[in-house]
């Protein structure tokens, strides 16, 4: 069986203007819309679009989340995943914990390819991809904005601060997706209610044998500095008036 | 003691200046001593401009051909070996260090901290979260190393004037074949350079076409600035995305941002928010970059840009 696993995270959705909690130790996500990461839909909208290209017979969603995050995994397997797995927690698992149990999932099923997002747009980390490659051995390729699977080989661009670098890396590996790779399917009604009979298997952190859910530990969170608002100017004399007195042209 | 390693930025030639940022960082890791790791094929120039720079210990310089693209699977094995007997490790927080610094910290075992933007402590930092919604301070471990990435745009970069030893290393590694570099398309532009400019004009949507982005490029040269984009911008097609700045793109903190027809939305903004001055253009009063921009202005942009740039003289 040709395999690609996919990891998917539940976070708050990219529309919601996030506040912090008033005691500081979070940001407010009761009665908040959440969704599925918006990179990692496009990781499976890849997954989808090859195994639709006829390279791979399976994917395979997992997520590691608390119990609500069934609804974005219903949604995974609305888009086409064939099957999915949540590692139930209500803790917030950091990226290494999170690559460890990719690392034996990626044992036990065996797939000859595992796309991720870039970042999860909660904490921003943009590790789990990397790490994953790290203890499994194999090529990482971060940043994805066009993959091309011929022959047990990829060829991918990627997007960096310079530009576009392509890379030629060997299966299986591990790759993480930007926004530019394709834009996700919506999903159709007939393919929600397809979705509910598809399987999803429910697993825990013990069963990986993972303790602790993140080796650092969170002391405060804040609201940023808040830029304030400036001045109104007129017309381009003004605002080049303006300029001059700050000495910035 | 801290003894912090980092590692080094470079095309093979020149030194990035999100290392000399690195090195700003460490140094507000108190009693630090400070070394940089220069992975090369042939590093000689690219180890001595770091050992310029004020308040590095000492160069280390790993020369091997497998070194001359920046490819994290071949880099990070070498940069964990080396990191025997430091407490932390930093890199940039560049496309560069976000590749190549979690794989290092799987290597050995740690987590890892993303876009340090504060040292609270040796073992204390602040990161931002929600594309810079929130700012969490955060402890890691006094016991295991600390592998982090800086962001830059929360630095200024360490002075020149050091003269640091350059040591050779070689790591004795095996070293993987499992990934093989093709090739590297990007403007060289001949502008600034988005990351490090003093001052960036950048346009949105609103430019319709690559040839209605000319004004901006045309107002940029004006002002001796570089070029930045929206996501809209990019995804369009009327530039490279290299240009893009954003929670997606690049995170740049220039003394004068001017946002050109661009909405200002929370990912585009996260950008930007260390930037000295910003000033908007938008023919919507009310779109959301006139809440964080210093001085607005209300029009329209195929109007107010050459106007702008001849007002400029
Ligand atoms: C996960 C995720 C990550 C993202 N990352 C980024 C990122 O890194 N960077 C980024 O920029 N975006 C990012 N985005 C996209 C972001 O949400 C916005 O869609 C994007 O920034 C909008 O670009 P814009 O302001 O150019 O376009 P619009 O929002 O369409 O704004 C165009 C503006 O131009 C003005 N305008 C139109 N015509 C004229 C005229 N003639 N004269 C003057 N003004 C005019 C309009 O009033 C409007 O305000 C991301 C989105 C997601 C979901």
């Amino acid at each position: 069986m040709r395999r690609i696993m996919v990891g998917v995270k539940r976070v708050v959705d990219y529309n919601v203007r996030v506040r912090v909690k008033p005691d500081n130790t979070g940001v407010i996500t009761e009665g908040v819309k959440m969704s599925l990461n918006p990179f990692d839909e496009i990781a499976l909208e890849e997954a989808l679009r090859i195994k639709e290209r006829g390279l791979a017979d399976e994917v395979l969603a997992v997520s590691i989340g608390p119990a609500d995050t069934q609804q974005q995994l219903r949604t995974a397997l609305a888009m086409g995943a064939d099957r999915a797995i949540l590692v139930q927690t209500d803790a917030a698992v950091a990226p290494l914990p999170v690559a460890r149990i990719f690392r034996q999932l990626v044992d036990k099923e065996q797939p000859f390819l595992v796309l991720l997002g870039k970042q999860a747009i909660d904490d921003d980390n943009g590790q789990a991809p990397q790490m994953l490659a790290a203890l499994w051995d194999r090529p990482q390729a971060v940043s994805c904005s066009k993959i091309d699977i011929a022959d047990g080989k990829a060829t991918v661009v990627r997007e960096v601060d310079a530009g576009l670098e392509t890379l030629e890396v060997e299966l299986p590996a591990v790759m993480s997706v930007d926004l530019r790779l394709n834009e996700p399917r919506y999903v159709k009604l007939p393919d929600i209610m397809k979705a509910k009979k598809k399987p999803l298997d429910t697993m825990s952190l013990g069963d990986f044998g993972i303790g602790e859910a993140s080796p650092f530990r969170n002391v405060r969170v804040e609201p940023p500095p808040q830029r304030t608002k400036g001045i109104m100017v007129k017309d381009v004399g003004e605002l080049v008036e303006t300029l001059k007195k700050k000495g910035l042209v | 003691m801290s003894r912090i390693l980092i590692v080094a930025e470079h095309d093979g030639a020149k030194l990035n200046p999100s290392t000399a940022k690195c090195v700003t960082c460490a140094k507000q890791v108190a009693g630090a001593s400070i070394d940089v790791l220069v992975l090369a094929a042939d590093g000689a120039s690219v180890a001595s401009q770091a050992a310029a720079l004020a308040g590095v210990g000492k160069v280390l310089l790993a020369d091997n051909p497998a070194n001359a693209e920046p490819l994290a699977a071949v880099l990070a094995p070498q940069v964990a070996k080396l990191a025997a007997g430091y407490t932390h490790v930093f890199g940039p927080s560049t496309t560069y260090g976000k590749d190549l610094m979690p794989r290092v910290a799987a290597l050995l075992e740690v987590g890892q901290l993303s876009d340090v933007m504060a040292v609270d402590g040796p073992h204390a930092f602040k990161r931002p979260i929600y594309a810079g919604n929130a700012v969490l301070s955060v402890e890691a471990p006094q016991d295991a190393v600390l592998v982090a990435t800086v962001r830059v745009a929360s630095f200024e970069a360490a002075a020149t004037g050091g003269s640091a030893a350059v040591e050779k290393v070689d790591a004795g590694v095996p070293l993987p074949t499992h990934t093989r570099f093709v090739s590297r398309s990007g403007a060289t532009t001949g502008r600034p350079d988005l990351q490090s400019a003093a001052r960036v004009v950048a346009g949105g949507r609103a430019l319709g076409s690559a040839d209605g982005f000319k004004i901006i490029y045309s107002l940029a040269d004006k002002l001796g600035a570089a070029v930045g984009a929206s996501r809209a911008a990019v995804d369009a097609g009327y530039v490279p995305n290299d240009l893009q700045v954003g929670q997606t793109g690049k995170i740049i903190a220039p003394e004068l941002y001017v946002a050109i027809g661009i909405s200002g939305a929370i990912q585009h903004m996260t950008g930007i928010k260390d930037a000295r001055t910003i000033v908007a253009i938008n023919k919507d009063g009310e779109a959301p970059i006139f809440e964080v921009a210093d001085v607005g202005l209300v029009g329209d942009l195929f109007a107010i840009v050459p106007e702008f740039e001849k007002a400029l003289g």
